[in-house]
């Protein structure tokens, strides 16, 4: 069961320019770790060397943030759509 | 001013410290963190001093040095040295001992603090060779894109919520400049206007040129402390929209002690916020940095109806690392103290002063600021700017024909007991 995630533009190229992929995962956590075997060097631009997810990286899940959801235990669904998208800086 | 040294060596991401060209560029490619000038302080410790500062002309580039550009000013060269008032009579209203106003709702030439931010700005844009600039603005930042580009010769485009006040949008049209409503909140602007940025060529104030516009908030702070004798003051009540504002009085304070300009001092920040947009306040009071997100803004304050705050977290850190707190303001208690700022001190804020002023009422009511400590309330925008606000909330001017015996009548019925009766004014 393939969940599809959104890629934003500063990360396609770590995804052979594809703007959406296809990852495996019960969790958010275990959907970055998927994602790291199949594109190296994601998961160190997702989440910190303490493995909390970076400050200015926000993952969505059916379009609620993880952070107010449980973070990268937050349960995924088979049909969840999950969207990585950089904080917008500004204002 | 005969400086064309530089002190300001790179930008640098404010999570990783990755060092990054001094371009128009504002996000870490690495961790999305935002960039931030960096300085070389030791050279510009031994090159400033007290001294050498009150020598120059009264205005925010006094402090040159610790702003990010290269060469000399060429935007905003009138910008900034706003008035720090001393508030007696809101002092007493408020029941404080020592109350200051530093009062931004004169800057120069649009009246509000933004002019500082985008004096640095189109300083910057025209060294990095931009000829169009352009904002996402809840309004004040829009009106002065709109004045400083036009005054600098160059093209602007704004845009702005379509809701905003009136006021505020003749204040950008007037200029010439380029005005876009947007359907939707700030934050959909400024989402929009990332996007944009990253497709046209153009010196987005507040994207692109972030990192150095953001610096000229500090500008707020160094007046207030060289206006205060040189003093950093021990309470500063800010208002809160990106929560970029408080986050560089903040550094201000700070960088003044690093480069030897004042001596270390405690100093406590405060933030405020309208009710109906809160996301910081909220956090704050949550005793969390996790903000979270206020989709559909609903304030009269609408300058600060900024629901995704891109420096939330950063303005936690500086109230909570300060000792300082955060309070909110409902819409009447923003317009009580509209009117108690004009009716006591004769400065007339827009919303957001409004805002300030009643979450300092609150802080000191509450005791979290201490009544016979020094105070400093930041009023950053002009009431004229908006005067709808208070459409309804005043007592209409009373209408009479151009007749002396009209006259006596109201100004009897209005205040027998300052005029005695009617017979003594006829024989005056």
């Amino acid at each position: 069961m393939a969940i599809e995630v959104s890629i934003p533009t500063p990360l396609r190229g770590l995804t052979n320019n594809l703007d959406t992929v296809s990852a495996e995962g019960a969790t958010v956590a275990a959907l970055i770790d998927d994602l790291e075997k199949k594109y190296p060097g994601i998961k160190t631009r997702l989440v910190d060397d303490a493995g909390q997810l970076r400050r200015f990286v926000n993952i969505y899940v059916n379009g609620e943030d993880v952070r107010f959801l449980q973070a990268q235990a937050t349960p995924l669904a088979a049909d969840a759509e999950v969207s990585i998208v950089p904080a917008i800086a500004g204002g | 001013m005969a400086m064309a040294e530089t002190f300001f060596s790179n930008l640098k991401c404010r999570e990783c410290g990755a060092l990054y060209p001094k371009k128009a560029t504002h996000v870490c490619e690495f961790d999305f963190g935002p960039l931030e000038a960096d300085y070389d302080y030791a050279k510009i410790r031994a090159a400033i001093s007290r001294e050498k500062i009150q020598a120059r002309p009264l205005t925010m580039w006094r402090y040159r040095e610790l702003l990010p550009i290269d060469g000399e000013p060429t935007v905003g060269l009138q910008t900034g040295f706003t008035p720090l008032v001393k508030a007696e009579r809101l002092a007493r209203a408020l029941g404080a001992r020592e109350l200051y106003l530093k009062n931004d709702a004169v800057n120069y030439p649009t009246l509000s603090f933004k002019d500082r931010v985008v004096a640095v700005a189109l300083t910057r844009a025209r060294e990095l060779g931009f000829n169009i600039v352009a904002c996402a603005s809840t309004g004040n930042l829009a009106n002065s894109v709109a004045a400083n580009a036009a005054a600098a010769g160059l093209e602007s485009y704004v845009l702005i919520p379509y809701d905003l006040e009136r006021s505020k949008v003749l204040n950008s049209l007037v200029y010439g400049a380029q005005v876009i409503g947007i359907e939707g909140p700030y934050d959909q602007v400024n989402r929009l206007c990332s996007e944009i940025a990253g497709k046209y060529g153009w010196g987005f104030v507040n994207v692109n040129l972030r990192p150095y516009y953001a610096e000229g908030s500090k500008t707020l702070g160094f007046e207030i402390i060289e206006q205060l004798d040189w003093r950093i003051p021990a309470h500063t009540v800010i208002p809160m929209a990106s929560g970029s504002l408080l986050t560089k009085i903040t550094k201000a304070y700070q960088e003044a002690v690093k480069v030897g300009l004042v001596n270390a001092a405690p100093f406590r920040i405060y933030g405020a916020q309208a009710r109906g947009c809160n996301p910081i306040t909220a956090a704050q009071q949550a005793g969390t940095d996790l903000i979270r997100p206020v989709p559909r803004p609903d304030t009269i304050a609408k300058s600060l109806a900024i629901g995704t705050p891109a420096d939330g977290y950063y303005a936690v850190h500086a109230m909570r690392q300060t000792g300082g707190a955060a309070a909110d303001a409902t819409d009447a208690e923003i317009i009580e103290a509209i009117k108690l700022l004009a009716e006591t001190e004769g400065i007339f804020a827009e919303t957001a002063g409004g805002v300030t002023l009643a979450c300092a009422k609150k802080l000191i009511d509450s005791g979290r600021i201490p009544r016979d400590e020094r105070v400093v309330i930041c009023i950053t925008g002009n009431g004229l700017k908006t005067a709808e606000a208070l459409d309804g909330q005043l007592t209409e001017p009373a209408r009479i024909k151009p007749s002396l015996r009209e006259f006596d009548a109201l100004i009897v019925k209005n205040e027998p007991q300052r005029h005695g009766d009617a017979e003594k004014i006829k024989t005056v």
